[in-house]
């Protein structure tokens, strides 16, 4: 499914608008108060059977692409900003998997027994004390004995580690290894210990349950990904990564000027005939929030049309410094408009905004939104923008 | 060992920051398995675009066509072909 139109019949959308309404928005106070995992919404996911939506339809799952992906986690963000970021990094693990792991038994046998059949979760370890933010380094290595192999981590992000039946942790490939000649592991619920070093008391993302860990697994060889971590990061991780969170940032977004607007409206109804001073601001928003949609969505669709076919041209092509370059304007654009259209919900509001007791209130949203940028640091970000722009013309 | 191999070998020892000595690793040595970054990468792109008085098409602009000496050899020797 790769146009808008298609995409307004979607059932898995709206299935999953209607859990956004009727259980993440519901609780969400809730999780963000206590900072505790959206459980209510991943057991109505998980009854609904859309946590394998990115499971290829060969395996059982449904097989959505990237823009339909994007619509549902941006759905359900705007119900609960937390569960909506939880569902996408679910979902990037899960793509990493459907399409790097083809060739493995393995990896075959959990999408279709494990994501589809019982509909498990899957949590990221990429972070690490030591390399700085830098997903494409690792300091530990995985040791490898015969068919078996083992693996420690000192993380400092793992959000829902503690709620997820798997990791899929990046590590380097030999001992001896470069810090960048990375692969992918798979740990199931059982094989691993992952052992709290610290809290995630955060402004935001509250509900994601953040904390550092030390983690600890073993296990067979053939958890290993085929291929390198720096081929499933281009061809994959970021790409799916970058769109699902712009996408979920705007669903955020959306639903803060959503709240403005209502509050707009309430006014107007009050005195038809004049147009309300704050309407005018939430004109100029509504530009931005447009921009800001069509931005993710132009790359998921040009995504799901590069890989319709899948072949080895189309993966070439995700290899590029200019795809490379597309998703990091992406990301920044969308993690730094997400904010301001927060900003400026607060502005049109006021103080029923700002209110955390007020059906108008958009202070869960501002806050959740302010990871964005830090979530993969857009300074970060751009020096590797930077340091790209010294060779690639644009031509 | 060709005359713009050898110049590739030292462009890499200058800019690439491998973990071993670029002289010993064989044309077909992956470059990024031997320590080269993405950013380090860049260093040697514009670096043998000053060497060789080239420019690398954005297409050309991918993992696969700096992954190994030989591989940076076809490059160049595709872009000054009929010099
Ligand atoms: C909500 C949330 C959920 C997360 N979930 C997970 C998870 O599930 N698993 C996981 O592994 N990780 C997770 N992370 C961590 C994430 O992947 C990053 O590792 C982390 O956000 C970066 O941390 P940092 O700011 O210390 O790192 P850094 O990128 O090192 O940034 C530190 C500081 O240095 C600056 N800086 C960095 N590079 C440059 C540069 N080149 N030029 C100028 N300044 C620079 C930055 O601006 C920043 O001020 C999560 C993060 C968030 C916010």
């Amino acid at each position: 499914m790769t146009t808008r139109s298609a995409i307004k019949t979607s059932t898995l959308l709206a299935q999953t608008a209607a859990i956004a309404s009727d259980v993440a928005a519901r609780h969400a106070a809730d999780v963000d108060s206590k900072s505790r995992f959206p459980q209510e919404t991943f057991d109505a996911l998980r009854q609904a059977r859309l946590l394998s939506a990115a499971v290829p339809a060969a395996y059982g799952g449904v097989g959505a692409g990237m823009l339909e992906l994007g619509a549902q986690c941006a759905a359900l963000a705007q119900g609960c900003g937390s569960s909506g970021m939880v569902l996408a990094m679910h979902h990037i693990q899960v793509a990493c998997m459907a399409r790097h792991g083809r060739d493995s038994a393995f990896f075959e046998r959990y999408l279709r027994e494990n994501l589809v059949e019982r509909q498990e979760l899957v949590a990221s370890i990429t972070s690490e004390n030591g390399t700085f933010g830098d997903t494409r380094s690792s300091v530990c290595a995985i040791a490898i004995d015969k068919d078996r192999m083992s693996l420690e981590k000192d993380a400092t992000t793992v959000s829902y580690g503690a709620h997820a039946d798997a990791q899929l942790v990046t590590c380097r490939r030999t001992a001896d290894a470069a810090a960048s000649d990375q692969v992918l592991v798979l740990f199931e619920k059982g094989s691993y210990t992952l052992a709290q070093t610290g809290t995630w008391d955060t402004l935001g993302m509250r509900g994601t349950c953040s904390p550092g860990a030390k983690f600890a697994g073993n296990g067979a060889a053939g958890q290993i990904l085929p291929g390198s971590f720096a081929d499933s990061s281009a061809q994959t991780m970021v790409p799916y990564s970058h769109i699902l969170w712009s996408a979920l940032w705007s669903g955020i977004a959306a639903d803060a000027i959503g709240r403005a607007a209502a509050f707009v409206r309430a006014g107007a109804r009050k005195n038809p005939g004049s147009v309300p001073p704050n309407a005018i601001r939430l004109a100029r928003a509504h530009v931005e929030l447009q921009a800001m949609r069509n931005n993710w969505e132009a790359c998921a669709i040009e995504f799901d049309e590069m890989t319709a076919s899948d072949d080895q041209a189309a993966r070439e092509t995700l290899g590029t410094m200019g795809w490379a370059l597309k998703m990091n304007q992406l990301k920044m654009a969308c993690s730094e408009v997400a904010p301001r259209l927060c900003h400026e919900a607060l502005q049109i509001i006021g103080i029923m905004g700002y209110k955390n007791d007020s059906p108008f209130s958009v202070g869960r949203h501002y806050r959740d939104v302010l990871s964005a940028a830090l979530m993969v640091s857009n300074e970060r970000i751009a020096a590797k923008s930077a340091s790209m722009l010294l060779v690639f013309k644009d031509d | 060992m060709s005359e713009n191999a050898a110049k590739i070998r030292t462009v890499l020892k200058e800019h690439a920051r491998l973990n071993r000595d670029a002289d010993t690793l064989s044309d077909d040595s992956d470059l990024y398995q031997a320590g080269m970054t993405s950013h380090a990468s860049v260093n040697v792109m514009l670096a043998l675009e000053g060497e060789f008085d080239i420019e690398f098409p954005d297409h050309m602009l991918k993992r696969s066509v700096f992954e190994s000496v030989g591989a940076i050899v076809s490059a160049i020797d595709e872009l000054t072909e009929g010099r």
